[in-house]
């Protein structure tokens, strides 16, 4: 069938369906290495803006350190621009090893294997290691790319309420007749920044002899005491059967990702995990970028100490000044306001106060639950933040929405 | 003892509602298109009936419309001669 009239109405009629439901997603362009602040085109060919930015995933502001950016120069000198190959024909060069062992050896775990994204981490690791035979047991609040891989996997999946250990509790007794259970949950979850219980994890997971996997992108390089991710803050390190994460995130933000944990499940990632089998290896530039990242804080605590302050300093910012926001731990810090519309607007003026952070409304987040998703990082100084939060309560009190109950913001502005 | 449907809607209050989720869930309440079973999880509730009345759900009988809500599970459920 050729590409006809008839096939390009079905796609714009679908883009015109998104686009009335506002949801709709646009791409800004920032003209300026990733930074606190940064200068953004929005929309794309408008005037340049300079502001504040509260929506990377950048923690620890090491995206565009001068230390990284010269690795990866020395990396791009030494060991060449691609590689031209999956990793098992050429692809695998001295570095890619080298990487590999830093990260094991920063995460604590046994084996480490390099993805092209923790998406594709994500994607692998189960089919790769679980059969029909087996039950796969997640959060309902996952990272997408985890639903993605259990659903590229044959073994049974079953879900549990959002940190609710009764519920997970339930699942496990319910499943025991399978060969194999795995708990899967994010470390740090993405949109509501707060943490899985993992020590309850862990000890669910011996009492009903269950694998345990965590995704942890949103949490390594800065949670723990020295930045391991959340198994160093719940005190179970190496008791962690599998941990995906990322290189796009704390760790320099360029792309990469792994899967560590247990040897042989490391290695059969190896041997089986299509998207390690069929992609191109990571190119050496980025990996000899993460190796200085993983030397940068490995050497010390600094870059997630700032981090920490930076976002104890915001998170009281914003109730002292009568926001609701979701507690936790994290460096995400989600501003309630319940109504999809509220969010957008919200986001937009802020954008015009300079303050560049994103509204999330369903399918993204459950329906009656938008809000700003803020993110911190070690490269805000305090007069960003200050700046941030002035912009912040100026915009809320034009809403008349500080100081006020979910149940009367929902009155005004409805679910 | 409870009707099939009062089975199916207690166990979608406790499958799928916070403790604090203050939502009504009735027979006709959208389940999947109003947000509250996603795609994902809602394969919990397709193995429960299996197990609970003992039948196997094809997977093109799965549609998140024939699970939408209580009378739609209700429905489908009569086709597998379980009924009231």
């Amino acid at each position: 069938m050729a590409y006809n009239t008839e096939v390009r109405k079905l796609y714009t009629d679908q883009l015109e369906d998104l686009k009335s439901q506002g949801i709709f997603k646009e791409e800004r362009a920032i003209c300026a290495p990733q930074d606190s602040e940064i200068e953004v085109e929005f929309p794309i060919g408008s005037e340049k803006k300079k502001v504040i930015n509260m929506c990377a995933n950048n923690y620890l502001g090491l995206s565009s350190h001068p230390e990284v950016v010269k690795a990866a120069h020395e990396g791009l000198d030494v060991r060449g621009y691609g590689m031209s190959s999956v990793r098992f024909i050429c692809g695998t060069q001295d570095i890619h090893k080298e990487l590999e062992r830093k990260l094991t050896e920063f995460l604590g775990t046994e084996d480490t294997i390099l993805f092209p994204s923790c998406m594709d981490a994500n994607a692998g690791v189960f089919e790769a290691i679980l059969t029909e035979q087996d039950v796969m047991i997640a959060d309902r609040l996952v990272h997408a790319s985890i639903i993605d891989g259990m659903r590229l996997c044959k073994a049974q999946n079953d879900s549990f309420k959002h940190s609710d250990m009764a519920h997970l509790e339930e699942k496990l007794q319910l499943h025991q007749n399978k060969r194999l259970r795995m708990i899967i949950t994010d470390g740090a979850f993405s949109m509501d920044g707060d943490l899985a219980k993992l020590d309850k994890i862990v000890e669910l997971a011996e009492k009903y002899n269950a694998m345990v996997f965590v995704d942890d992108s949103h949490a390594t390089g800065y949670i723990g005491k020295t930045g391991r991710g959340t198994h160093e803050h719940f005190g179970v390190l190496g008791k962690i059967d599998i941990i995906t994460t990322t290189l796009g995130k704390a760790l320099g933000g360029a792309s990469g990702g792994c899967v560590s944990g247990r040897k042989e499940i490391v290695e059969m990632c190896r041997q089986k995990a299509r998207p390690y089998l069929f992609s191109n290896t990571v190119a050496p530039v980025i990996v000899e970028g993460a190796l200085r990242v993983l030397d940068i804080i490995s050497r010390s605590t600094e870059r997630r100490d700032k981090l920490e302050e930076n976002t104890k300093f915001w998170r009281k910012g914003l109730t002292d000044a009568g926001f609701i926001i979701k507690e936790g731990e994290t460096a995400i810090v989600p501003v309630m306001l319940f109504n999809a519309k509220l969010s957008q607007d919200v986001a937009k003026d802020l954008y015009a106060e300079g303050i560049y952070a994103v509204g999330f409304f369903f399918p993204v987040v459950p329906k009656g639950q938008a809000r700003i998703r803020t993110q911190l990082s070690a490269a805000h100084e305090r007069h960003h933040l200050e700046k941030a939060l002035a912009a912040f309560i100026k915009v809320g009190k034009k809403y008349d929405i500080l100081g006020k109950t979910k149940q009367e913001i929902i009155d005004k502005y409805g679910m | 003892m409870a009707s099939i449907k009062d089975t199916i809607l207690q166990y979608v209050k406790n499958e799928y509602l916070d403790t604090d989720d203050d939502r009504e869930i009735t027979y006709d309440t959208p389940l999947i298109s109003g947000g509250i079973v996603d795609s994902f999880s809602m394969v919990s509730l397709k193995v429960f009936l299996e197990t609970k009345y003992n039948i196997q759900i094809p997977d093109a009988k799965a549609s998140p419309e024939a699970f939408d809500s209580v009378n739609n599970i209700v429905n489908l459920l009569k086709e597998f001669d379980i009924k009231e």
